[in-house]
């Protein structure tokens, strides 16, 4: 099947859904790939890059579209591109079904197959193609970014010769996949951080990052399923609020990731916070598509307001379009990985597979949005059902023997020997000395035995334990055929083992070595 | 030759077969170790031709000739992978051997002995003749297994337990019919009857034993070659067998004692047969959800020239694919990146005691980078990638945190704890105990499929290339 990767046409966006890297990794998996003249040019990926990985480049949309089984793109499609969808393809993009519902109408209206990579569900194995994460953690990296730039002074703090700087404050709200982003984007330039997230188990996450975590003293479960958030009760969003409103007069830099799925995003900066920063302070406001987390923030635009740079870019992970396009095309890259377990090139849409079931809103022209929820959660489950078997490194613990039970085991050996004794002749009992006694030596020298030299002690072992050819050539010299030829035949058996035995140790011994 | 120097030869050889296992203790010591064993069993073979053989050399000389030089060729011809069949074999001879010279010595009716002296010479006999059948007919059915010529599967008649008491019982039986008719001057039928359900018992035990449970069963094989030696001295008033039985007998127990402890297993449970029949519960407690991750030979690869410290985990699917070779090319390789391979070697990886070792060794791999399992296992949080090639028991974590898992409570390789592990597998089955590896479904675990021998030749050559 040909996999068609077209330019992307909405505005301002850089992105694109395969990078020659990828390209070469696809055609390992028995797809041909075509992509559009020019489509990685705003990417930094020319066209003789994704020529020399394999691909064929083709000059025109419709023909690519048309020739083409499987269509990678990163936004959804645009009116004039939903004209070029056939019911044979294939198309794998960013969709937003939830907030697209005309949309939905008429791809299903084109009878094509469907896969957002917004629905991809949040469950682990599903994670190599979760391509919101990969966005999101570009988000948060580029909000730092962008902070910087409309941020007056260091991140850092430094004691210099013309003065002392301080360290800039930066507060991160939500504390996903962008936020633990950008907590880290921002420790690394030396900022001090706090954060702040409805989810209490979020708390090691963010502290591993060498951040603080703001805790509210108000006890109220934060997390909803598949590892979102949800929505809070009043009572815990005025504390919250009360706490933001404090830190605003504190912090030099917020950044603002909170989002609850499928709802517009809650307002948590107001304008009398704003108000109360200090001048020259910076939000970045990661909910602006969703119409913000700061009532002042104005989609795709920085504007100031009381003196506060508020940044609402939406596009941020075009902002960066070359590490963007490069994660979102090996997200797809192991989405269509999962799709063709064959590698023969062709792609199976099992709606029995979680992954692809959640990820495919539209089959044949069908609406299959929304998937039954997911079985697994990615929060760890509350209690584990069974408690870890505690052992040392020799297997179950061994009691040291009670003096007891160690009088009974003498006391009862004492017993046999001395009925043995009383009964068997002198002549027996001198032999069983020899034996009682080799057997403790026996026992003194194998446990000295490298566990590395079991196998030569066994072969060697073997190999002494012929010594009963001793018996045999007692009994050889006997006039008796019968017993000359079965004692011949156990001489002429443990010669096997004696010879092979010491020949098979040797041989394995000249082996080791350092 | 006087008696007395036949005597002192054999004080001398006890010694040296004494020295011979203690200097197993190192490899340094191994070798010597080894040529004093041999040097003993000259002494004991010459102070017995000359000093108490009188006739009939022709056949001695012959059998032993004849029996060398087959034991010479055996030796030198055998697949180190192999190691566990021969071991097996060569302990069904020793187990024939006694079962012969306990019959010869029955047939010569020394009637000298009477009293309480009989009967302990002829119960002598009698467990000596036991030992080596139980120890002849099970080794045979040991060898079968390990060379793959009878299933791995435990083989489980119904009411067996009962069938091993019956025949106790019988030769119970048999034993006391021989005692009376022996002082009668008779009992060579009873003896033959015990001799045939010694034979049963051995071909039963062995074959209700899993596969799994193979070092176990191999190295008590040895332990019982060691006793029937034992038994023969007692029989035939010998102390120097007496002392290698002993010896023999008591190293045998040690390694099963061992190989028992790695499994978490009791003696008798193995050895009573069928691997989790006890609990009941083979695996139904956890079903796994979840899937793998598949990676490809250039992957593993890349990973392993990424790291810097690497743990090679072998079992025995490396034996059966034969790819130690390889797996020492791509340490060398490795190593010479300045990356720190070591290997981990779980007591019951394979098929027989240490078996891991001598493989390693035949590659090449220096001693010094091979590892027990507890001197190694709290290091896994510092691996980079660990390898677990044709592995799966000795490193199932739900022996640590699955109460009900028929293997709960067996020491394993912690290999989950390190950063990334890769699992080389023929396919999904389970391993021989049955149970289902989580560590399969980890996240940090990564799956290679295929015989280990080509995928790694391809890892090898995605290293050097």
């Amino acid at each position: 099947m040909q996999i068609g990767v077209p330019k992307e046409i909405y505005s301002g966006e850089k992105r694109v859904a395969t990078t020659p890297e990828v390209t070469a990794q696809l055609i390992k998996l028995g797809f041909t790939v075509a992509v559009e003249s020019g489509a990685g040019a705003a990417a930094s990926f020319s066209d003789e890059a994704y020529r020399s990985a394999g691909a064929q480049i083709i000059n025109d949309a419709k023909s690519l579209w048309h020739s083409s089984d499987i269509i990678l793109k990163v936004r959804a499609p645009q009116a004039n591109e939903i004209d070029l969808i056939e019911p044979k393809h294939t198309l794998i993009s960013f969709i937003w079904p939830a907030q697209n519902p005309d949309l939905m109408q008429k791809l299903s209206a084109s009878k094509a197959t469907i896969l957002a990579m917004d629905s991809v569900p949040r469950i682990s194995r599903a994670q190599k193609m979760d391509a919101l994460s990969s966005m999101a953690n570009i988000a948060g990296y580029r909000a730092v970014i962008e902070a910087a730039q409309h941020f007056g002074r260091f991140f850092t703090g430094q004691i210099t010769a013309a003065g002392k700087i301080p360290p800039a404050k930066v507060l991160v709200i939500g504390a996903g996949v962008a936020g633990l982003s950008a907590i880290g984007s921002a420790r690394s330039l030396g900022a001090i951080v706090r954060a702040f997230d409805t989810r209490p188990e979020v708390k090691e996450q963010v502290e591993s990052m060498d951040a603080d975590f703001l805790m509210l003293d108000f006890k109220e479960e934060g997390a909803g399923t598949g590892g979102y958030a949800k929505v809070m009760s009043p009572e815990f969003i005025k504390a919250e609020m009360e706490l933001f409103a404090q830190q605003a007069k504190e912090v030099d830099i917020i950044i603002t990731t909170a989002l609850i799925p499928g709802r517009p995003a809650p307002e948590l900066i107001t304008e009398d916070m704003v108000k109360s920063m200090k001048n020259g302070s910076v939000i970045v406001d990661l909910a602006a598509e969703q119409g913000g987390n700061c009532k002042l923030t104005e989609r795709d635009k920085v504007v100031a307001k009381h003196g506060v740079s508020i940044i609402g870019y939406t596009d941020l992970p075009s902002r960066l379009a070359t590490q963007s396009s490069q994660l979102y095309a090996t997200n797809l890259r192991h989405l269509l990985t999962d799709m063709c377990p064959k590698k023969d090139g062709q792609v199976i849409v099992n709606m029995e597979d979680e992954a692809i079931r959640g990820a495919t809103i539209i089959n044949q022209g069908n609406i299959t949005w929304p998937p039954p929820p997911p079985t697994l959660s990615a929060t760890p489950k509350k209690q584990e059902s069974a408690k870890p078997v505690t052992h040392g490194g020799h297997g179950a613990p061994s009691q040291p023997a009670s003096a007891a039970s160690l009088f009974m085991v003498f006391g009862i050996g004492a017993l046999v020997l001395l009925g043995l004794g009383s009964v068997a002749p002198p002549e027996f009992m001198s032999h069983f000395t020899v034996f009682v006694l080799a057997c403790f030596i026996g026992y003194m020298v194998i446990w000295n035995v490298s566990p590395s030299l079991h196998t030569p002690l066994m072969s060697v072992t073997n190999a002494i334990s012929s010594i009963i050819v001793i018996g045999a050539l007692i009994q050889v010299s006997s006039a008796d055929k019968w017993i000359m030829y079965t004692a011949g035949f156990a001489i002429f058996i443990t010669s096997v083992n004696i010879v092979g035995g010491f020949a098979v140790t040797q041989r394995m011994l000249q082996m080791f070595r350092k | 030759m006087t008696q007395g120097i036949v005597t002192v030869s054999y004080i001398g050889a006890s010694i040296l077969f004494i020295l011979a296992l203690g200097g197993l203790s190192n490899q340094e010591t191994a070798r010597r170790g080894n040529l004093y064993g041999v040097l003993g069993m000259g002494i004991a073979l010459l102070a017995t031709v000359f000093g108490i053989v009188t006739s009939n050399y022709g056949v001695l000389l012959g059998g032993i000739l004849v029996g060398g030089i087959i034991g010479f060729i055996l030796a030198k011809k055998v697949e180190m992978t192999q190691m566990p069949e021969l071991v097996a074999i060569l302990h069904s001879m020793v187990g024939l051997a006694a079962v012969l010279v306990g019959l010869a010595n029955f047939l010569e009716h020394n009637t000298a002995i009477t009293g309480v002296n009989r009967t302990i010479h002829d119960v002598e006999t009698y467990l000596g003749i036991l030992i080596g059948a139980v120890t002849f007919s099970g080794s045979v059915i040991a060898f079968g297994k390990l060379s793959g010529k009878i299933g791995g599967k435990p083989m489980l008649l119904p009411g067996r337990h009962w069938l091993n008491l019956g025949l106790l019982l019988a030769s119970i039986w048999f034993g006391n019919e021989f005692l009376t008719q022996s002082a009668a001057g008779a009992g060579i039928q009873p003896l033959i009857w015990m001799t045939v359900i010694a034979l049963l018992f051995g071909i039963h035990m062995v074959m209700a034993i899993g596969g799994a449970d193979m070092p176990v069963v191999v190295s008590m094989l040895n332990s019982y070659s060691g006793w029937a030696a034992a038994a023969t001295g007692f029989m035939l008033n010998n102390d120097l067998l007496i002392v290698v039985g002993a010896l023999v007998g008591s190293s045998g127990a040690i390694l099963s004692y061992i190989m028992c402890r790695a499994m978490n297993r009791k003696f008798f449970s193995v050895i009573a047969g069928g691997f989790g029949t006890s609990g009941g519960t083979v695996a139904s407690s956890t079903a796994q959800t979840g899937e793998v991750t598949a990676v490809s030979a250039e992957e593993v690869a890349a990973m392993l020239t990424e790291s810097k410290e690497v743990m090679i985990i072998p079992g025995y699917g490396m034996a059966v694919a034969q790819a130690q070779h390889t797996v020492n090319e791509i340490t060398k390789a490795l190593r010479a990146k300045k990356i720190n391979v070591r290997f981990g070697i779980h007591p019951v990886a394979g098929r027989m005691p240490g078996h891991m070792n001598v493989l390693l060794a035949e590659a090449k791999v220096p001693y010094d980078i091979v590892f027990e399992m507890d001197e190694i296992n709290a290091d896994f949080p510092d691996i980079d990638v660990s390898i677990v090639i044709g592995a799966n028991d000795i490193v199932n974590p739900s022996a640590q945190d699955e109460p009900n898992s028929p293997i709960a409570g067996m020491p394993v390789l912690e290999v989950w704890k390190g950063k990334t592990t890769i699992v080389l597998k023929r396919s999904m089955a389970s391993g021989y105990a049955g149970v289902d590896n989580p560590l399969f479904y980890k996240e940090n675990t990564r799956m290679l499929f295929g015989d280990a021998k080509s995928t790694l030749d391809a890892v090898l050559k995605a290293i050097t290339g």
